[in-house]
């Protein structure tokens, strides 16, 4: 829930007063917002945290960084769609009760 | 481990794991508070690369975890309601409330959406001014300046059906609780490297001092997490007591200025509760008064909820370290991450969910007992 994934700034626009930039997370582009890093330039890199840029950070760190997160599986999560967020959803019942007599295992 | 298997990653990190055998001469208990570093200790087997003397204590840094019951059956309670549209990250889905949870209320008619930004809740808004659209806002401090950013806009923009559920925690205090319990373990913390990214890490050298302990700025990856443990272990076995950043290719000790001026201005602390804790002192953030009216709990008068937590659950002394996710009777048993019944198995970031998980079903005695814990290949 609190990781920041390091993407690529392509494109930077001014949208209703704010600075959206489009980001490449190895791939997959977002709508970000930039004007928590007004220092950030087209082609620079930064973490983005809920489609909030938070830090701005070089490319070497950026590129090993999104290896290592694709590595650990956590990037499909931060960067799913809301289709995919439901079909995740969907796999994925929790059920409560305070003893676990309704538990379905 | 399938990560550290790759070779040069795999290498490093071993020679890292044996640099801290090597300075270690006694036992040491450091708790990570990120629940994202949990994940990744445990997914990698980061702890059962260590030596024995070292004991990971898993902290209370999963926000989906330490939410309250009672926060979680008010948004079911609200996102029911006719006319409203109510917005979510996607881990608040399939945490159970009493009754129900997020996911069954979309079934039965409620207009639950997923977003990836708190702006795209704000954009909803925009295209349905005769809707209520309701964000649900939890998180630590790194979530936080997402939030702030929607009410900003949302006021600017003049909004009157824009608001949000809001339930904001902060590391320091948790910190502070947890050095203030009877019975206290631990010893040194790894501090959340991408609350630091926002927070900077200015607020710490107090709480290194009062309560003489090491707190080092960590990120998430295998190696920045054994480079982690490495400068708090160092610290521990010197007798010092600082702040370290690990974490320098992120983090700054001032943070993100930009944020935390807006984060000052929308946001007031507040006391929270805390799921599997109970109330922390101004342990979190609310909405600051000249943002009151954005704030969906005043909009919408939710009353008459009614919430009990299991009484076979031990989430609080897991937090606290006092046991181990597999040493609670109920755990694997009664509770599974298909049925959690507390804070550390709701979500893969509780303690309990990953142990659950990565298969940690033994307790720490009967690895003892089975003869494996000696080999340092899992005690814990």
């Amino acid at each position: 829930m609190c990781l920041a994934i390091p993407g690529k700034v392509e494109e930077i626009t001014t949208e209703d007063g704010l600075r959206v930039g489009r980001v490449n997370f190895g791939g997959v582009v977002k709508r970000v917002c930039l004007d928590y890093v007004p220092e950030v330039e087209v082609g620079d890199y930064t973490i983005v945290h809920v489609g909030f840029a938070l830090s701005k950070i070089d490319e070497e760190t950026a590129e090993k960084t999104l290896t290592d997160f694709r590595a650990m599986g956590v990037l499909d999560e931060e960067l799913a769609s809301e289709e995919e967020a439901f079909a995740r959803a969907a796999a994925a019942p929790q059920s409560s009760c305070l003893d676990g007599s309704c538990s379905s295992k | 481990m399938k990560y550290l298997t790759e070779f040069r990653n795999g290498e490093i990190a071993q020679r890292m794991a044996r640099e801290i055998a090597s300075i270690t001469t006694r036992p040491w208990k450091i708790m990570e508070v990120c629940g994202g570093q949990t994940h990744s200790i445990i997914k990698n087997g980061i702890d059962q690369m260590l030596p024995a003397e070292i004991e990971m204590i898993h902290g209370p840094g999963c926000p989906v975890c330490v939410t309250p019951l009672e926060l979680i059956d008010k948004a079911l309670a609200i996102a029911e309601q006719p006319g409203v549209i109510f917005c979510s990250f996607g881990d608040m889905l399939r945490v159970p409330g009493t009754d129900a949870d997020l996911f069954q209320v979309k079934g039965t008619g409620g207009d639950v959406r997923v977003v990836y930004s708190p702006l795209d809740a704000v954009e909803w808004a925009v295209k349905n001014p005769d809707r209520q659209v309701v964000f649900f806002g939890v998180g630590f401090e790194t979530t936080a300046p997402a939030n702030a950013m929607s009410v900003h806009v949302a006021k600017r923009r003049g909004l009157k059906n824009f608001s949000l559920l809001v339930s904001h925690v902060l590391v320091p205090p948790a910190i502070e609780a947890i050095m203030d319990s009877p019975g206290n373990k631990v010893q040194g913390f790894l501090l959340a490297g991408h609350v630091c990214s926002v927070m900077g890490y200015w607020e710490y050298p107090p709480l290194a001092e009062k309560y003489r302990i090491p707190l080092v700025v960590t990120g998430f990856e295998p190696l920045d997490l054994l480079d982690g443990i490495r400068r708090a272990v160092k610290q521990l076995e010197s007798g010092r007591h600082e702040v370290e950043n690990a974490y320098e290719r992120i983090v700054k000790f001032e943070g993100n200025q930009a944020a935390q001026k807006l984060l000052a201005e929308v946001f007031e602390v507040t006391d929270r509760a805390w799921r599997g804790i109970g109330v922390i002192p101004k342990s979190g953030w609310r909405l600051s008064a000249a943002y009151r009216e954005f704030d969906a709990e005043e909009r919408f008068h939710i009353t008459g909820i009614h919430t009990e937590e299991s009484p076979l659950c031990r989430a609080g002394d897991v937090l606290r370290g006092a046991i181990k996710p597999a040493e609670c009777a109920a755990f694997g048993k009664e509770c599974t991450p298909r049925h959690p019944l507390g804070a550390t198995m709701v979500s893969s970031e509780g303690a309990c969910a990953a142990y659950y998980n990565y298969g940690r079903f033994l307790s720490a005695e009967s690895l003892a007992s089975a003869g494996i814990g000696l080999t340092g290949v899992a005690h814990g």
